[in-house]
């Protein structure tokens, strides 16, 4: 399994953008650009680590309280900008360590950070903005809700550095009172507990996963490949519903979410009785 | 999690389903319904195993006083013999309303 | 909206908090008027927890109920904190995202129905992992589109409380009720004493857990918008007044522009006093 490195963010942004820095006025920790992608002009969004945060408790590429309310505004300022107007894309890079661990964040309601964050993305897909999370990294728990999970369409590498995942091993463990080789072994025969990309592209959320020889430094060619699927993915998102039902309809989604489906035919057929 | 099943020689017809607790740690749910014929069938799921003598020591005491033709699925989270005949009791007491 | 516990109602009231998730759903309701959607006989049980030997709970610690709530269509959705810790699994969470889908076709159709969420849940259940994670992304989906509509109000009584991802569910609702036994926060005291150490926060301090993650802070801070009694006709009269006021103008969450000036304007030398943050919190921004 593979440990948070905090540079994969930076280095897709920069792909992607040619820079790698925050707007004037945000905190480093989140980087925000707009640059061309295929025939639209897409923004670009991502957090990264900054060891001289001013909150303590973000300083190896936490998100927190800053991190959730700059996000919010970024993604807000492309809804407010494109209200009469073509609906530009919106990506989020994705290589997150965790939210943030702290007292602060909890004094001052890092839960309505997070909540602003992941309302304006959102918002985003129901105004009709095809919102992209490309996955270079790691995806965890209370970040990923807050910054990519409200995605019409998901894309991950298939690389041992990505993981997407509701806690870190270590702690799961040790929360389930089971030792790590046991969760192992469980997340064998039970794909939804796995750390491998590979299993949680069984669950059918994922809209690709992308082959890429070195994450950590791509070629040129490798750029151009992700953004035109990257492009792919929008042009889908364009030609679909709005909401998140396409995680349900996938095929792999009728293979391992079959409970899921059961629950929403039977709540609707009882719904509609008496 | 350990499955286990009894059957027991029933003769009253029972009109009304019954559902009580919930499977938290050292209690149980058990869902109590009508069954056809005059057996009752117990299914047991229990996350503590090895212990079916216990169960049974129960359910053979609470079925020297009822006779309900039913089918009762428990569910078991390690409650103690003293709360499961607590909720067989309430479970009969709620399909007699 | 806030009362105060004492005096003879104190001894004369009915505990909420005591209720199960059943109890609890049905005590919102208008009487009589409330049904059981998917309930424990339907048996729509997780299919992963008994691969891993835990017993399934028949209702997957879910409760849906469809009815009217001061006279007009609601549908109630309970967690029950008992079962694996109100934790969110494919199925329970399943069932409250498609409840909310449901209603928020109906209001389309242009039948006005609410939603109340009950939340006693630690977040993802970690034995479903990513189909948890995912059914809270979901979730929070269903929220923002059911809100534009119809309010969606979030209930913490206790004495889980509402943590985890679940936490950030709460924080797109419409409204957020809370009593002064419930806490609401991302991160529980020993998550952040796990990772960052007891000098930044020691679960075993109560009386810092309720000053922080506390209902009374939380609706000091005009992070909930109502604090009731653990007295179930106190918290079923809440839910009744809000779901008559309707969609408010703008959600908590629409609003970061407010909340970010408030958080540029703290200092961070030092943590802050929860009584002396209540200050700093509200009297900055805008």
């Amino acid at each position: 399994m593979s440990e948070y490195s905090g540079v994969r963010g930076t280095v897709w942004f920069r792909a992607f953008t040619g820079h790698a820095s925050p707007m004037i006025g945000d905190p480093k920790s989140v980087l925000t650009r707009d640059a061309p992608l295929g025939s639209d002009h897409a923004r670009f969004l991502c957090v990264v680590p900054d060891p001289y945060a001013r909150f303590p408790c973000v300083r190896h590429g936490e998100v927190g309280l800053e991190e959730g309310y700059t996000l919010a505004a970024r993604v807000r300022e492309v809804i407010e900008h494109d209200k009469n107007t073509i609906k530009r894309p919106i990506i989020a890079i994705v290589d997150v360590k965790s939210q943030a661990y702290g007292r602060r964040e909890e004094t001052a309601a890092i839960f309505l950070a997070a909540a602003a964050a992941a309302d304006a993305y959102g918002s985003a897909r129901l105004a009709g903005h095809p919102v992209i999370a490309l996955v270079v990294g790691h995806a965890l728990s209370g970040a990923f809700l807050t910054h990519g999970y409200q995605a019409n369409r998901i894309l991950a590498f298939d690389d041992d550095g990505v993981m997407i995942h509701a806690m870190h091993k270590e702690a799961a463990a040790r929360v389930t009172r089971r030792s790590v080789d046991e969760l192992d072994k469980l997340a064998k025969q039970i794909a939804p507990m796995s750390y491998d990309i590979r299993d949680y592209a069984k669950l059918g959320l994922l809209y690709k996963l992308l082959r890429v020889e070195n994450p950590e430094e791509p070629s040129q060619q490798e750029i151009r490949s992700v953004q035109g699927e990257l492009v792919g993915a929008i042009a889908d998102a364009r030609t679909s519903p709005v909401d998140l039902r396409n995680r349900l309809e996938s095929k792999e989604a009728r293979e391992m979410r079959k409970a899921s489906i059961l629950v929403r035919t039977k709540l609707e057929a009882q719904w509609l009785e008496n | 999690m350990e499955q286990i099943e009894f059957n027991y020689p029933a003769k009253r017809k029972v009109l009304e389903r019954a559902h009580v607790g919930v499977v938290g740690s050292g209690d149980l749910e058990i869902l109590l319904e009508p069954a056809e014929g005059e057996v009752a069938h117990v299914f047991i799921r229990t996350s503590v195993d090895g212990f079916r003598d216990t169960w049974k020591a129960v359910l053979d005491r609470f079925f020297t006083k009822y006779d309900g033709a039913v089918r009762i699925q428990i569910n078991d989270a390690g409650a103690t013999p003293g709360s499961v005949q607590l909720r067989l009791e309430q479970a009969v007491e709620v399909s007699e309303r | 909206m806030s009362n105060n516990g004492h005096g003879a109602s104190f001894i004369n009231r009915q505990s909420f908090i005591e209720l199960d998730a059943r109890e609890r759903a049905t005590a919102l309701f208008d009487p009589g008027t409330s049904r059981e959607l998917l309930g424990p006989f339907d048996r729509v049980e997780s299919p992963w927890l008994p691969m891993q030997g835990i017993t399934p709970q028949a209702d997957d610690g879910c409760v849906v109920m469809k009815g009217k709530i001061a006279g007009q269509a609601a549908v109630v959705v309970a967690l029950e904190g008992a079962f694996q810790g109100g934790s969110m699994g494919e199925v329970s969470g399943e069932k409250m995202t498609a409840a909310l889908d449901l209603a928020c076709a109906d209001n389309e159709q242009g039948i006005p129905t609410s939603a109340v969420i009950l939340l006693e849940t630690g977040g993802v259940r970690l034995q479903e992992a990513n189909l948890g994670l995912a059914a809270i992304a979901e979730l929070m989906a269903s929220i923002l589109a059911l809100r534009k509509h119809a309010p969606v109000i979030c209930l913490m009584a206790g004495t889980v409380g509402c943590f985890g991802g679940m936490s950030l569910a709460a924080g797109l609702a419409s409204y957020i009720v809370m009593t002064r036994e419930a806490r609401l926060g991302m991160n529980g005291p020993e998550v952040i004493e796990q990772e960052n150490g007891v000098e930044e926060f020691d679960s075993s301090d109560r009386a810092l857990v309720w000053a922080i993650h506390g209902g009374e802070q939380r609706y000091a801070t005009g992070l909930a918008d109502a604090l009731v009694n653990d007295d179930t006709p106190q918290v079923a009269d809440a839910i009744r007044s809000f779901v008559s006021k309707g969609v408010p103008p703008v959600h908590r969450s629409s609003q970061g522009v407010l909340y970010r000036n408030r958080i540029d304007a703290l200092h961070t030398s030092q943590q802050w006093d929860p009584k002396e943050f209540r200050a700093l919190w509200t009297t900055t921004g805008s």
